[in-house]
């Protein structure tokens, strides 16, 4: 049953994959500016200019050009950075580990402690701990990660002299970027897990689990957290895509190397090729996770497996 | 036996129960009827000890299990009665059973809790009850999930949950509400069957005057979380001292004569916030009188049957 969702929900991914590609393919042309004017020595003449726009294939028909594109891309050939001028897939083989570490260690972190934090702030019914917690989760869903990234540089960098202001030199330099994406994920998976976890205890089911005689420990962990992962487990695949794009700007404040940092420098640099490449990668991402998060869901809800298969 | 005396619950400072008595023996079928908000699933969850689960607590009075007041019953020890002495079917079978959960192991729990069981004897356990309840290839049906079945389906395994460690006392609290017809007196049968062959004490919480009249040997009827009338279930009906009860009996639709039309009782349910001081039926009622507004009437009894009302020696002559 459950291999056969899966089989499915993965024909699915067949047209949205077409549907980004075209989109990331065509949002690069509107945007102003133009990379072979970056290219361009100052005075040089429309004729060197020609030259450069027939060498990288620009003046052929758009079709054609997202065709070649993407041709190149199922076989793994990500084309030459304008800009750059190296190989693309060289670019993101060198800044991959470094987004995945940090994105995976955030990913983690948040997870983890949201999702305990979550279950005990609905388990101990306190009223200074709920308060104390609401005020996190408005905290950790508001404040800005770049804005908290440079309160948390100011505090253990400048201050206490605990880890590093910026780079990627060992595990003191992942902490701070680590605690400033996971603060904000933490307060959201706390925040899901809470009210998934009060809700599935206001469900008619539970005044019969215990009517049979279970206790209050058994009816949590084998009936309430089911119920309850399965939103937060949504919210978990959402975050997966996170795992690359989140870090965007917090790698930027960080001086770390990375996928955001590159596309950020690429889109500057009206670099086409590697903000394709770019993008790409995070949509995949993005893709990745539903596809994990609806497989979960399935192999988690009897409901949802026959709904769609 | 299960015996209620002067059973009280609260929510806070507010009191949505007080005085209810009951008992019934094994083997007996007590129902317990009222319109909604009259405080009969009260008084089965207060039975089930489960009111700290919506926030009550008993203010008074006491549940009688066997004899031993439980009310003053640790958590723990009240964990053995719920499912293994008292079980307890509720109203909505739609979504009364976990939904990411088969049939089966929800079933097997209770024999586990209740009668020390491995796995495999609950299982064992549960496909036999579950034939006993007439449902049709029981080792099949443990592997179902709850949506793959239909609601008179679902009340059967919720039955089943009830009686997996045969319990004594069985409180059914409207187990037909929410199903078909044709299925509601499929139940009901059953149930009554059950009543007869296990020698259960049955508690039956419902609205339904003709179910309570094909069904029960005695009757409490409740209201604005009073008991206002009880006694044999003949007795009642045919000379319902209450001008509730009596009110109650004439809402039962007769045949399908085009010139009988149906009734009804004038106004609403008091709510839990503005219970009327004195009698609490006064206000809907047709024959108060200024005594009633004021003073909460007294029980009088009558044979086995007792009705809080002041008029309830004249009152089983109806008015015409």
């Amino acid at each position: 049953m459950i291999l056969r969702y899966t089989f499915f929900r993965m024909l699915m991914l067949i047209p949205v994959s077409f549907s980004i590609s075209v989109v990331i393919f065509m949002i690069v042309y509107l945007l102003p500016g133009d990379p072979i004017d970056n290219l361009l020595r100052v005075g040089s003449s429309p004729e060197d200019r020609a030259k450069l726009v027939a060498q990288y294939g620009l003046d052929r028909n758009l079709v054609v050009q997202y065709f070649v594109w993407i041709g190149n891309m199922f076989q793994g050939e990500f084309g030459q950075a304008i800009v750059l001028r190296r190989p693309v897939a060289d670019l993101v083989a060198q800044n991959l580990p470094y987004s995945l570490t940090l994105g995976g260690l955030a990913f983690l972190f948040s997870s983890t402690v949201g999702m305990t934090l979550g279950t005990i702030s609905a388990i101990v019914r306190h009223p200074v701990l709920d308060r104390m917690m609401r005020a996190f989760i408005l905290l950790g869903s508001t404040v800005p990660g770049f804005w908290l990234a440079l309160l948390l540089i100011l505090l253990f960098s400048v201050k206490l002299g605990w880890f590093p202001v910026s780079g990627a030199g060992g595990w003191q330099s992942l902490v701070l970027p680590v605690l400033t994406i996971g603060f904000g994920g933490v307060a959201l998976v706390a925040r899901v897990t809470r009210v998934a976890l009060m809700d599935a205890r206001r469900e008619d089911f539970v005044t019969l689990l215990h009517a049979k005689g279970l206790s209050s420990g058994t009816i949590l962990f084998r009936h309430l957290m089911p119920h309850a992962l399965l939103p937060v487990v949504t919210i978990l695949a959402l975050r997966i895509g996170w795992i690359l794009g989140g870090a965007v700007t917090v790698e930027f404040v960080f001086g770390r190397p990375g996928l955001g940092s590159l596309l950020i420098r690429a889109l500057g640099q009206r670099d086409y090729p590697v903000v394709q490449a770019c993008l790409l990668m995070l949509a995949l991402a993005v893709m990745l996770g539903t596809l994990i998060g609806d497989i979960a869901q399935a192999a988690m809800d009897p409901r949802v497996r026959e709904k769609k298969s | 036996m299960l015996s209620v005396r002067d059973l009280g619950v609260a929510f806070g400072s507010v009191q949505p129960l007080s005085g209810v008595s009951f008992t019934v023996s094994p083997g007996e079928t007590l129902g317990i009827v009222g319109e909604s908000g009259s405080g009969k699933s009260l008084t089965a969850m207060s039975v089930m000890g489960l009111l700290p689960l919506i926030g009550g607590r008993i203010t008074g009075g006491t549940v009688e299990f066997d004899g031993a007041d439980v009310t003053k019953l640790p958590e723990r020890a009240y964990r053995k009665l719920r499912g293994g002495k008292i079980g307890l079917i509720t109203q909505n079978p739609m979504t009364s059973l976990d939904p990411l959960q088969k049939i089966g192991p929800q079933v097997d729990d209770v024999a586990k809790l209740h009668m020390g069981m491995t796995g495999a004897e609950a299982r064992a356990r549960t496909v036999e009850i579950l034939g006993t309840l007439r449902i049709p290839e029981p080792a099949l049906i443990c592997d179902r999930y709850p949506h793959q079945m239909s609601g008179g389906m679902k009340q059967r395994i919720v039955i089943a949950m009830a009686l997996a460690a045969d319990p004594d006392v069985l409180i059914a609290d409207e187990p037909t509400t929410a199903l078909d017809v044709t299925v509601q007196a499929q139940i009901i049968r059953l149930l009554d069957d059950l009543v007869k062959e296990r020698n259960l004490a049955l508690v039956l919480i419902t609205h339904d005057m003709s179910v309570v009249a094909q069904t029960c040997d005695k009757i409490v009827v409740m209201y604005a979380g009073r008991a206002v009338e009880h006694g044999p279930v003949e007795a009642i009906f045919d000379r319902p001292r209450h001008p509730y009860t009596q009110a109650l009996i004439a809402c039962i639709p007769r045949g399908l004569d085009d010139a009988t039309r149906l009734t009804g009782i004038e106004g609403t349910v008091p709510t839990v916030l503005n219970y009327p001081k004195g009698c609490p039926f006064h206000p809907r009622c047709p024959r108060a009188e200024a005594i009633c507004a004021v003073e909460p009437p007294e029980f009088s009894v009558e044979g086995d049957s007792a009705a809080a009302c002041h008029f309830a020696e004249v009152a089983h002559v109806q008015p015409a």
